[in-house]
């Protein structure tokens, strides 16, 4: 793909990809991303591996627990500070 | 900002010494709060400190809550703050400086390497030069220890803002208005700064994926 006036180049789509799956391009911008990937298998593929990216940290992100003596200190203090009713 | 019904309800909650709902609270937030508590802070043993100081201050403070920003921003603000504190206390400081800043926001990086793209004198300047390939099966391979050590690592190595950013909107699944009213930078620097971040993770996946096509 080349970069000739309303055309977006591959070097420049890759610096648009967060505002494209951040749903903040312009109209304008958005169609030309997409008839950019129409065309290009490299941008296709570079798109899909963000999309991927983005998928496989929110995997990450489960499963770091505070310990049971922090959490239990922590409800003390809520008791502690309102009791109920 | 209007408070969402199920937000007030629980406000509420919470200041009448409802326990079941804090507990609540407390178990939906602190895996992310401590995450991020770990990037500030040299042990676990610590951020585990930070976590509940944050807890504790909430309690303190919930009856001063405008809710102006939503609670979980307001909560990340709080942790943010003590966590910054303590970490600055346990670990030298580095000057701060204008440059380090840009290179920590990242205005000026790029996404990918330039030399993966064709120069001017290319057949289709700043058309792919080494094109990026499809991944296989990414939903089996990203889920491996190894590829989650891979973007541990990644995430590791990134600027301060840029790993915070990271954190709270891709780990955690904070909005982009929450992540950038926690951290306190615009809607535009929030996107910037999660750009860069998310680039250089793909990038250590797609190493990562090449790599392994060696073997």
């Amino acid at each position: 793909m080349t970069d000739n006036g309303t055309q977006l180049s591959c070097q420049q789509l890759v610096e648009l990809v967060t505002d494209y799956l951040e749903g903040e391009l312009d109209p304008a911008r958005e169609g030309a991303l997409d008839a950019h990937l129409e065309l290009c298998d490299g941008c296709e593929a570079y798109v899909e591996q963000m999309r991927q990216t983005v998928i496989a940290l929110r995997s990450l992100g489960d499963g770091e627990e505070i310990s049971a003596q922090t959490r239990q200190a922590v409800l003390d203090a809520f008791v502690k500070a309102r009791p109920a009713g | 900002m209007p408070q969402p019904a199920d937000e007030a309800a629980l406000l509420a909650a919470l200041r009448s010494g409802d326990r079941d709902a804090f507990e609540k609270l407390v178990d939906d937030l602190s895996p992310g709060l401590l995450r991020v508590a770990m990037q500030h802070t040299p042990s676990r043993a610590v951020a585990e400190e930070v976590v509940q100081d944050t807890w504790i201050a909430v309690i303190n403070g919930i009856d001063r809550f405008e809710g102006r920003s939503s609670l979980r921003t307001w909560i990340y603000r709080i942790l943010l703050n003590i966590a910054r504190t303590r970490g600055k206390r346990e670990r030298r400081t580095l000057p701060f400086s204008y440059f380090r800043r840009r290179a920590e926001e990242g205005g000026d990086e790029a996404a990918v390497e330039p030399e993966r793209f064709q120069g001017r004198g290319g057949e289709q300047p700043g058309g792919w030069a080494r094109p990026p390939i499809e991944w296989a099966a990414p939903e089996d391979r990203l889920a491996t220890a190894e590829a989650r050590q891979v973007m541990l690592e990644a995430i590791a190595a990134l600027p301060p803002r840029q790993r915070e950013v990271i954190t709270m909107r891709d780990l955690q699944g904070l909005t982009a208005e929450e992540a950038r009213n926690a951290l306190d930078v615009s809607e535009t620097n929030q996107r910037v700064l999660l750009h860069r971040a998310r680039s250089k993770v793909r990038e250590a996946l797609e190493r990562y994926y090449d790599e392994e096509a060696l073997v």
